[in-house]
């Protein structure tokens, strides 16, 4: 069995703890929400897209710490970045949490930094759905942006 | 105290299961999640496993020996099902895919046959999914009423307006027992109060036949569900009981083999109760595994099963309570004999899906999450919660370990 510090890392309880991101952007941000049906956990992103790039994004809702700490981590690496680069973020992100979304190939070289802390989440596979709430809900928020 | 009651032996029990023996890092296993699913004795395993070495084949349609033998073990279960809650008939007893596939032929024969548009339904805040979203749906397609009986403070159902609540109601249903708060409902009151509106009764039985005796006649409801998994038998089975005149009455749910009497290029008939509601094969091995389970339930007694539980609540909400004072709030009956075993908390602001992962480093099994009971939760102001849930086979030291493992959890957070 895996042991939980692999779960729990430091730099996961302290996005836990004080979570960076967190609120809400009024329109014309445009939000979405996502829902985790195995647990009742929602979040909802707030993204302030223009010109291509995210200038802002905020999140809100109620999770466990491993869905807390991955959107903190997420709204952090994400901000400035353009929509284009946001989406090669993401599935580099995935393929790390062992999702292969779509046959789009995946960019090995993005560092995703202080993300990486989420490796040990794959060991618990049970929780890699709370790790990728966020993300998908911001895929979601995203497409709506380029609507 | 747990184990006062002199015939109730939690370690010749505890013999009985198996996997209860199995360690997992070395350190045995403390399941408490039997309000989710139950473990399984012995006996139910060997009967099982006879029957697929030994008679397996198929029922009710081949006349050699094998087949005969194996339709015998198969209406053998039934009757026994039938006994254990003391059916009129082994006719009333119908098997199902699980109890959520019983509510939903409920309102698919019943409700399609009965209900129309502006028709009302009553349904409490404390009801699971599978005693909701099937009434939704028929909503959605006819425009029935659904209406709510709310919560006491205290966490019970909230009867004062009950009969305003009932008036002009087609169909009450409602559950026997919280699967989140525990609380026993108040089953014959609710049937009789149902009966004098002029509305039937139906009973989700899920959370309290497995743990208290059951006696459908005695209840007065009109029909009552409940799933084989959760009392010690097999998953994949469920069980419809309804009174014979109202099954008779109703059209059948699914089509196919077995619930025909005649089929012709312009049409059928159905087959006799119950194999009207039994379309194709069924969990054949299944059906025989919850006739020994039940066997199982009835040789240990089921007021010595309820007297058992009354204890672990009594126990659990002492420890609980006594260890953690204002950090654990139990959303639950603070009565052990108003409750079943199972309790619902939030801790020291851990989140659910935290304190679980947690509680499994001790191998302690717990639920976490909403419980298929998304209004309640909403209703208690919880987005989630942590749910153990104790059987007949847990004791004062699966108690004592749920609570070294929780201080072991604000370690972390």
């Amino acid at each position: 069995m895996p042991g939980i510090e692999d779960l729990y890392r430091e730099i996961i309880l302290d996005h836990y703890r004080t979570p960076r991101n967190r609120g809400e952007l009024q329109p014309p941000a445009i939000s979405s929400e996502g829902h985790n049906p195995l647990c009742g956990d929602d979040i909802r992103i707030y993204l302030d897209v223009a010109d291509g790039v995210v200038r802002d994004v905020k999140f809100s809702g109620q999770g466990c710490s491993i869905s807390q700490s991955s959107t903190s981590m997420m709204t952090v690496a994400i901000k400035g970045k353009t929509v284009v680069e946001v989406g090669a973020f993401v599935r580099r992100f995935k393929h790390m949490m062992t999702l292969a979304d779509n046959d789009e190939p995946v960019d090995e070289s993005i560092n995703l930094g202080d993300i990486e802390a989420l490796q040990g989440v794959v060991k618990f596979p049970v929780r890699i759905k709370c790790a990728t709430l966020g993300w998908n809900t911001l895929l979601e928020a995203l497409t709506e942006s380029t609507k | 105290m747990a184990g006062a009651n002199r015939d109730f032996d939690s370690a010749a029990i505890r013999r009985d299961f198996p996997i209860l023996a199995t360690q997992i890092n070395g350190k045995p296993l403390v399941y408490l999640d039997s309000a989710n699913t139950s473990q399984k004795p012995n006996i139910v395993i060997d009967a099982m496993s006879k029957f697929m070495r030994e008679t397996y084949a198929p029922i009710n349609r081949s006349a050699y020996t094998l087949a005969a033998n194996a339709t015998e073990l198969y209406e053998g279960a039934r009757n026994a099902v039938a006994k254990f809650i003391n059916a009129n008939s082994s006719q009333e007893i119908v098997f199902t895919k699980n109890a959520t596939e019983a509510l939903n032929l409920l309102v698919n024969s019943w409700g399609r046959a009965n209900l129309k548009t502006g028709d009302v339904v009553l349904l409490t805040h404390m009801e699971h999914h599978a005693n909701i979203v099937p009434w939704q749906m028929l909503q959605q397609e006819r425009g029935i009423e659904l209406r709510w009986v709310p919560l006491t403070s205290d966490y019970q159902l909230d009867l004062t307006s009950l009969e305003t609540l009932l008036s002009g109601v087609k169909v009450f249903s409602f559950t026997s027992m919280s699967n989140v708060l525990g609380t026993i409902n108040p089953v014959e009151k609710l049937c009789a109060a149902a009966h004098a509106a002029g509305a039937i009764a139906i009973v989700d039985a899920c959370q309290s036949v497995p743990h208290t005796h059951t006696d459908v006649r005695a209840l007065g409801a009109d029909f009552v569900t409940f799933s084989s998994h959760k009392m010690c038998g097999p998953s994949g089975l469920g069980v419809l009981w309804g009174r014979k005149e109202l099954l008779e009455a109703m059209p059948p749910f699914l089509g196919g083999g077995n619930m025909i009497s005649e089929v012709r290029l312009d049409g059928f008939t159905c087959a006799e109760l119950p194999a009207k509601f039994e379309a194709g094969t069924p969990a054949i091995a299944e059906v025989i595994g919850l006739g020994a389970a039940v066997e199982f339930l009835s040789s240990v007694g089921m007021a010595n099963i309820r007297q058992h539980e009354i204890a672990m609540s009594s126990y659990v909400l002492d420890l609980l309570t006594t260890r953690f004072g204002d950090d654990i709030t139990i959303h639950g009956p603070r009565n052990p004999e108003l409750r079943g075993a199972t309790f619902s908390f939030a801790f020291r602001g851990i989140h659910p899906h935290d304190l679980s992962q947690v509680l499994d480093q001790s191998n302690v099994c717990v639920r976490a999450g909403h419980h298929c009971a998304k209004p309640l939760m909403k209703i208690i102001g919880a987005n989630a919660t942590a749910r153990a849930s104790f059987y007949l086979y847990n004791t004062t030291t699966d108690a004592d370990a749920l609570a070294d493992a929780l201080d072991s959890a604000s370690d972390i957070f």
